[in-house]
């Protein structure tokens, strides 16, 4: 078990088990909605719960997270509301973005969240400019951009860590090794061995951390996030994780992986961790815990329900903000 | 005063550095990026300090009086910096970012058209993305195939996008104004071959907008109408001239904007003058010109005294030799040929 820093109080632990146990049943309740046809598209982030959860742990509402066409955990970790995200997916008006993003898009600039991006890598340099506002005008706030090792081969982040360095700007590049882009395997694509250590190349640190530990990504994310607002630059941090499910709905991961290798990662499952560590340091009770689920199952479910209650957009939005004025 | 003001034909580079100087003191959210947008970065202890201004100047001076933290040199890294000036703008600044010039588009595309392009409507209108990119476009100094093009059709086909397309330092000036003062990405083209003209209407020293997505007619007629965008409104103007001397008497548009296009103002000159030349000198096909013909023809068919003409490039790469490039631009002989072979 991680040695816990002086820093993480009981109550943002619990917070951190909320956020995770939301996030899990939130994604088991769209995989549902999705197999039974109601939704579309979904890249479910079952099995990553602790990445976000471990960084938003130090975010506050100024603060802008970037996130990818896998992204629910980011959004709940930010503190998105997720009646407005269930009624996003299901394309309705009441949505995060007026039912016009859905899964890969869903924004909430009042929260911090600048938004999924559907194009692999392509929120790396976005994320790198909203640093870059926050220095030029003398705020304090950072700027977090999740990716995965997929995007780890994209120039964009290349270039974006060299401009990252040289300006000093206050960034995280997050990147969630799932181990698969799509069905590619990570030791297939990302030549040597790490993705952490091509920060060395761009002078930053960077740092590998097991994704499956919330308890050690907040120890990670912390350091950095203090890094970044002490004005000290940004660092890469490379969270090992796992997707449990398919890339998207319908593939099937037993194609390209064993169930052994699943069953290694689900052995170190980030919820189970983190009610663990809640127990042993009797910081809940297993009715705490079960409570905190049962409040998570039913906000799902009243989400849900706000979501089949809402109304779909007017078809006047189908020509409204493409832009701010034409003409 | 009056007096001063007439003879105040100043260049089209001296126009938009004007605007720039001028934007940057009333609104301290600009920043400026791109690559040499000052030269020479980080040796002002050797004392270096604006080695370029810019790779046109039109930067120049911005460094010394808006300082390193508004005023920056990027590494030659398109996708970052132009990337970095999307997120800028969603996060509250007002970024003007150079993409040296328009042929760069394809290593950077990505944060054009998926980013600065998408994100208002995809967030529901909840995002803004104030965003202004300036490129250089435009053939006519033997530049060959990746420096030369213009390219504005490209972006005009992506909703979410405003293109303009100044014609002159007048025009220039007042573009940039009105640009960076929007709440949408901008994307304004200066024509090479404009840089040094002095032409026009003479530029007022205070601040002016000249509306984005409204075209201006430079140039009264009754024969035929003459359409013109960024350096080919003044092969235009000079053709009109020539048609003059001819006995024709034609009418010249100066679109300026690309996306808003202004529909009425075409239209109304060609109900006018029942006869249409669209001159321009972006590739020829899916394009800009073939744009305004459609218009002509779908809305303007019963008026039309002829079939509504295009004289653009040939659909070519732009080439290097002194021989070639010629053949590419559309020229005024072109332009005069084209509408005398309409007209009568």
């Amino acid at each position: 078990m991680t040695t816990i820093t002086s820093e993480l109080t009981s109550e943002k632990a619990l917070w951190m088990f909320e956020t995770m146990i939301t996030i899990r049943r939130f994604e088991e309740q769209a995989r549902r909605e999705a197999d039974s046809g109601r939704l579309r598209g979904l890249h479910s982030s079952i099995g990553q719960e602790a990445v976000p959860t471990g960084v938003c742990a130090h975010l506050r509402d100024d603060d802008y997270v970037l996130g990818t066409h896998r992204s629910h955990h980011h959004c709940i970790a930010k503190g998105v509301d997720i009646r407005e995200m269930m009624a996003e997916l299901f394309g309705k008006a009441t949505g995060t973005n007026k039912g016009k993003g859905g899964t890969m898009h869903i924004a909430d600039i009042n929260k911090g969240m600048l938004g999924a991006n559907g194009v692999v890598g392509s929120n790396i340099p976005v994320a790198t400019g909203v640093a870059l506002a926050a220095k030029v005008q003398g705020k304090d706030s950072v700027s977090v951009v999740f990716f995965g090792d997929g995007a780890a081969n994209q120039g964009s982040l290349h270039e974006s860590m060299n401009l990252a360095s040289i300006w000093k700007l206050p960034v995280l590049f997050v990147c969630e090794n799932n181990r698969y882009a799509e069905s590619t395997p990570v030791e297939y694509a990302v030549a040597g061995t790490s993705v952490a250590n091509r920060a060395e190349g761009y002078a930053m640190p960077g740092v590998t951390v097991d994704g499956q530990s919330a308890l050690d990504m907040y120890e990670v994310a912390g350091e950095a996030v203090a890094r970044a607002r002490a004005g000290e630059g940004p660092t890469l941090i490379e969270a090992q994780t796992y997707r449990y499910m398919g890339h998207f709905g319908a593939d099937d991961p037993l194609s390209y992986r064993t169930p052994e290798e699943e069953q290694y990662y689900k052995d170190r499952d980030c919820v189970d961790r983190m009610k663990a560590y809640l127990l042993e340091t009797g910081t809940a009770t297993q009715e705490d815990l079960d409570a905190i689920d049962k409040e998570a199952v039913e906000a799902v479910a009243a989400a849900v329900k706000f979501a089949e209650e809402s109304p779909f957009p007017s078809p006047e939005e189908l020509t409204t903000d493409v832009y701010v004025s034409y003409r | 005063m009056v007096q001063a003001q007439a003879t105040r034909q100043i260049t089209y580079i001296h126009a938009v550095n004007e605007a720039i100087h001028q934007l940057m003191e009333e609104d301290s959210k600009i920043i400026v990026m791109g690559e040499d947008i000052a030269g020479a970065a980080g040796r002002a202890d050797q004392g270096f300090v604006d080695a370029w201004g810019g790779p046109l100047r039109l930067t120049k001076g911005l460094i010394q009086k808006f300082g390193e933290e508004r005023v920056r040199d990027t590494p030659i890294s398109e996708a970052g910096f132009i990337g970095a000036g999307v997120g800028a703008a969603a996060a509250g600044l007002r970024p003007l970012v150079d993409m040296m010039y328009v042929g760069f588009y394809g290593v950077c595309a990505d944060q054009i058209t998926n980013n600065a392009a998408k994100i208002h409507y995809m967030f529901g209108g909840k995002v803004n993305v104030p965003i202004t990119i300036m490129t250089n476009i435009g053939a006519g100094v033997n530049s060959a195939a990746q420096h030369s093009e213009s390219l504005y059709s490209i972006f005009a086909h992506f909703p979410g996008l405003k293109c303009v397309v100044p014609s002159d330092p007048y025009t220039a000036k007042g573009l940039y104004i009105s640009a960076l003062r929007d709440n949408d990405p901008v994307i304004i083209f200066n024509h090479k071959m404009l840089m040094g003209l002095r032409a026009g209407p003479e530029v007022p020293e205070r601040m002016y907008e000249v509306p984005i997505g409204k075209a201006n007619v430079s140039r009264k007629g009754s024969d035929i109408t003459l359409t013109g965008v960024g350096y080919m409104t003044q092969i235009c103007l000079q053709a009109a001239e020539e048609l003059a001397s001819l006995g024709y008497s034609a009418e010249v548009i100066d679109l300026l904007s690309v996306s808003p296009m202004d529909d009425e103002t075409i239209l109304e000159s060609v109900k006018k003058t029942r006869k249409i030349v669209i001159v321009d000198e972006d590739y020829p096909r899916c394009s800009f010109a073939s744009d305004v013909s459609a218009l002509v023809a779908e809305q303007a068919f019963d008026y039309l005294d002829a079939p509504p003409t295009r004289v653009t490039p040939p659909h070519s790469s732009v080439p290097y030799s002194t021989v070639l490039e010629p053949l590419f631009i559309p020229s005024k002989e072109k332009v005069v040929a084209a509408a005398i072979a309409v007209l009568e």
